[in-house]
């Protein structure tokens, strides 16, 4: 039987790995101005223009209460894709560096240990993996940015 | 003649809006299966209220008869008296189907008989005759006829199909001739309930069978009432050499009494294989029915689909296409020379260049800049039709529901030729129905009561179209009794939508015959009474970026005005900036903008503003205090003061300074992210960034709710 692999972008995110399903990944683009949206939540950052649609940017380390690093060379917006009502939508989420595509065998996905009080809610993890003897933490990105945009 | 012709685009419209209409309610349905929300029943609800209201409007009585049974069970469900079952879904499923049927056959001007429509009748009338509350029981639903398999005509009450008989020989070379049966008998089945029963008997043992040679005949049992050029038609290209006889099966009296055959007759199996059952034969019987099976599924899976294809298709390359004026392609071409002429000027420039022509450099791009707006405000021209294609359908309308409401009522039209985009113009024709339903319905009283008011019998209904600003504002009046505040008033408390202990303004108790279920009718009609409507009527026109206002004047009448942009796609902005922020601002809903003297600033309560301007008292709107952000300056003399009107209401908005005013593609903030209050959209500026645009009514909404709120501006 052929084992079963899935392949995952691992990126930085306050000195912490994490990686997210690569089928949820359009694109990869660099830092650019963010336009300010009020009445949205801080971790929201606002909106850019992406090849004319407007997209909303979410900071993931804000989300997780990370802190505020800031932003250097190394920081791009990872573009996703969700599923949402009416077809996709198109949503950037701001990390500290893209590290690399990854081949990980579903059996080697842990499921996560119950974070103590830890700051992402559990239902956004979808398991713990083990690279090149570095733990990381794999999203259920999908998840994490449709909750981050929800409608209201 | 010219009545007729009217009447045809009508009529073509309403068939648009059903196939519409049953399309909404089929995928209310497969939501519903799986459990049913509010939300999806009042969809599937509203559906089935258009369709029922606007097939009694159009005389199509068999449609609107049994869709009424369809909405009365969907109205019980709705209010919850009722449980969504499955088994009770699975009838609606069946009754979309019927509507469809019926509105095909309507449309293809044939009379509305529908087999199944009686069958279902009773069907549903048992569903809600059965205890409300209780969750349906599950024997009647199990005879339910299946709507498309002949044994639905095994109701007894249901008069049996008329249909056609038809023996299908074909050559043995059938296959040869590129002649699918499958495909003729898929054909037929668009006609209506098809059963198909082949005769293997001349099916040859398996040695000495040729595979490219048809061995098989069929004899086909449709029912309906076509005409047998129809089903000649599916056997167009096969050759003369097969035979095909076609039999038009007795109606329904001397079916009974003389012939055997009838349609729903079981598969008689007496023609079937009698020879020796040698293996050869057995398989070639398994293929037969292989062959002959097929349809049957297919009949119950493609005729609830299959007859909806060619309407809907329709309905998509209308939506899709457009007459447009030959004059408005000409000044395209004009504006498309012009622009050619431009840019050889400029690509002149470039092969001799010289300092000393930077003045024709300067010409030839305020050329290329008027001939990109030129050119601009052409192309949206073309998406531009006048408003008399929503209002036509009105005098016919208003003639036969006033007739069936005992009402007199004279309708007229003014400002038909006002232009409105395409898209507005489609979204807003159902809004407009239900208004104009909803006037001669509650507004215009009987011709008696208008005399003992002491008016005139006849009741004016006044349908005006015009431009204002940037809008176009669409009234529908009438002079009848006025909105009965009181009444509204009792109605809504009834239904909880008002506190017993509240005590709302006029004006928000008309806003509240815009709450979803709200109706003071006091019997369901034909016409309306059940609440739906005013809620969909002011999504749709929100939807559109367009207000209603409501107005009335008791024993006097009532005006309903809908104010809606010009188009969806473009805006004349003015951009302005605060702290680092820009922002884009309708430059139509700009009055003024000044710099206010710090004298003529005044706080009410000590927190909400004022502006004296000109013996007017504005409240001021600060925009960064609202949106939170850094200004330059929070002292408003050193800012400017952008005056602007909403619903009637001025404002000032303090800003720091204003840039240019440009126009400005208008991008949804909702296709990936969400409506956000005070905004309208956003756009993307020269320089790549995003600029958010302000929606004026929003904002203005969003701030009383916020600081202003103790003072009543609107007084």
């Amino acid at each position: 039987m052929v084992p079963q692999h899935e392949q995952y972008v691992s990126f930085t995110l306050g000195g912490e790995q994490y990686g997210a399903d690569i089928t949820r990944v359009q694109e990869i683009k660099g830092w650019d101005t963010v336009t300010r949206v009020p009445y949205t939540p801080k971790y929201v950052l606002g909106v850019v223009n992406l090849r004319g649609a407007i997209v909303p940017v979410i900071d993931l380390r804000m989300r997780f209460g990370l802190g505020h690093v800031p932003f250097e060379p190394t920081t791009v917006i990872v573009v996703i894709r969700v599923a949402a009502e009416r077809g996709e939508r198109t949503v950037g989420v701001v990390v500290d560096a893209v590290n690399d595509v990854h081949d990980i065998p579903s059996a080697a996905i842990q499921p996560s240990p119950e974070l103590l009080g830890g700051s992402i809610d559990q239902v956004f993890i979808k398991g713990i993996a083990t690279l090149d003897g570095k733990m990381v933490i794999l999203l259920d990105i999908e998840k994490l940015v449709s909750s981050s945009i929800g409608s209201d | 003649m010219s009545d007729d012709l009217e009447m045809d685009e009508i009529l073509k419209v309403f068939f648009e809006e059903c196939a519409e209409g049953l399309q909404a309610m089929e995928s209310g349905l497969l939501t519903l299966d799986g459990g049913g929300d509010r939300d999806t029943i009042d969809t599937i609800f509203r559906a089935a209220h258009s369709i029922k209201g606007g097939a009694g409007m159009f005389g199509f009585m068999e449609i609107s008869q049994f869709t009424h049974a369809v909405e009365t069970l969907l109205d019980q469900m709705r209010a919850g008296k009722r449980a969504v079952t499955p088994d009770a879904v699975q009838v609606l499923f069946q009754s979309v189907d019927v509507m469809r049927e019926m509105t095909n056959l309507a449309e293809a001007r044939k009379p509305i008989v529908s087999p199944n429509a009686d069958a279902l009748t009773s069907l549903l009338a048992q569903i809600l005759a059965q205890p409300a509350g209780g969750t349906a029981q599950a024997t009647p639903m199990a005879a339910a006829p299946a709507p498309v398999a002949p044994a639905a005509s095994a109701a007894p009450p249901e008069p049996p199909a008329v249909g056609w008989c038809i023996d299908f020989r074909p050559h043995t070379s059938l296959f040869k001739t590129c002649n699918d049966p499958l495909r003729i008998f898929r054909e037929l089945e668009t006609l209506g309930p098809l059963q198909a029963l082949a005769h293997a008997e001349n099916v040859p043992p398996l040695a000495d069978m040729d595979p490219t040679q048809c061995y098989l005949s069929w004899r086909l049992t449709l029912a309906g009432t076509m005409q047998q050029s129809q089903i000649a038609e599916a056997f167009e290209w096969v050759d003369a050499n097969s035979s095909i006889d076609y039999q038009p099966l007795a109606p329904p009296a001397q079916t009974t009494a003389a012939a055997p055959p009838a349609p729903p007759a079981p598969l008689t199996p007496a023609p079937l294989a009698p020879a020796p059952l040698t293996p050869a034969v057995a398989v070639a019987v398994a293929v037969s029915v292989a062959v002959a099976d097929p349809p049957l599924p297919i009949a119950s899976a493609t005729v609830a689909s299959a007859p909806a294809a060619p309407p809907l298709a329709r309905a998509n390359v209308d939506a899709g296409s457009f007459r447009v004026a030959t004059e408005k392609v000409d000044a395209l071409i004009n504006l498309v020379g012009e622009l050619v002429i431009t840019q050889s000027m400029l690509g002149r420039f470039s092969e001799h260049y010289d300092p000393g022509n930077l003045e024709s450099l300067r010409r030839g791009l305020s050329h290329l800049t008027r001939n990109t707006r030129d050119l601009q405000e052409s192309v949206l021209k073309i998406r531009m039709l006048p408003i008399s294609f929503s209002f036509n359908r009105f005098p016919r309308l208003v003639h036969e529901l006033s007739r069936k409401l005992g009402k007199k009522v004279e309708l007229r039209l003014a400002g038909e030729s006002t232009e409105l985009d395409k898209i507005v113009l489609e979204k807003i024709g159902d809004p407009l129905v239900h208004l104009v339903r909803n006037s001669l319905d509650h507004g215009l009283e009987t011709p008696e009561n208008r005399r003992a008011a002491g008016k005139s019998e006849t009741g004016i209904l006044e349908l005006n179209a015009f431009h204002e600003g940037g809008s176009v504002i669409i009234e529908v009046k009438d002079d009848g009794a006025g909105l009965n505040t009181a009444r509204i008033l009792a109605k809504a408390r009834e239904r909880g939508l008002v506190d017993p202990d509240v005590t709302p303004t006029t004006e928000q108790i008309y806003n509240l015959i815009f709450a979803p279920g709200f109706s003071t009718a006091d019997t369901v009609s034909d016409v309306s009474g059940r609440g739906v409507g005013m809620d969909v009527v002011r999504r749709n026109i929100n939807d559109l970026g367009g207000h209603v206002y409501v107005s009335s004047n008791p024993g006097r009448g009532s005006a309903i005005r809908i104010r809606l942009p010009l188009t969806l796609a473009i805006l004349e902005g003015q951009m302005l900036r605060v702290g680092p922020e820009t922002y884009v601002i309708s430059l139509v809903s700009i009055i003024e903008t000044v710099q206010p003297r710090r004298a003529h600033v005044q706080s009410i309560a000590g927190r909400a503003e004022v502006f004296k301007h000109r013996d007017e008292y504005l409240p001021i709107i600060r925009l960064h205090e609202l949106f939170e952000i850094e200004p330059d300056s929070r002292d408003v003399s050193e800012g400017l003061l952008v005056v602007a009107e909403s619903d009637g209401k001025r404002v000032a908005i303090l800003v720091d300074e204003l840039l240019a005013q440009q126009q400005v593609v208008i991008k949804s903030l909702d296709t990936n992210f969400r409506q956000v209050p005070g905004l309208a959209g956003a756009t993307i500026h020269g320089d790549g960034r995003v600029a958010l645009i302000l929606d004026v009514p929003s904002l203005v909404g969003k701030f009383l709710e916020g600081a202003g709120a103790a003072i009543d501006f609107a007084a």
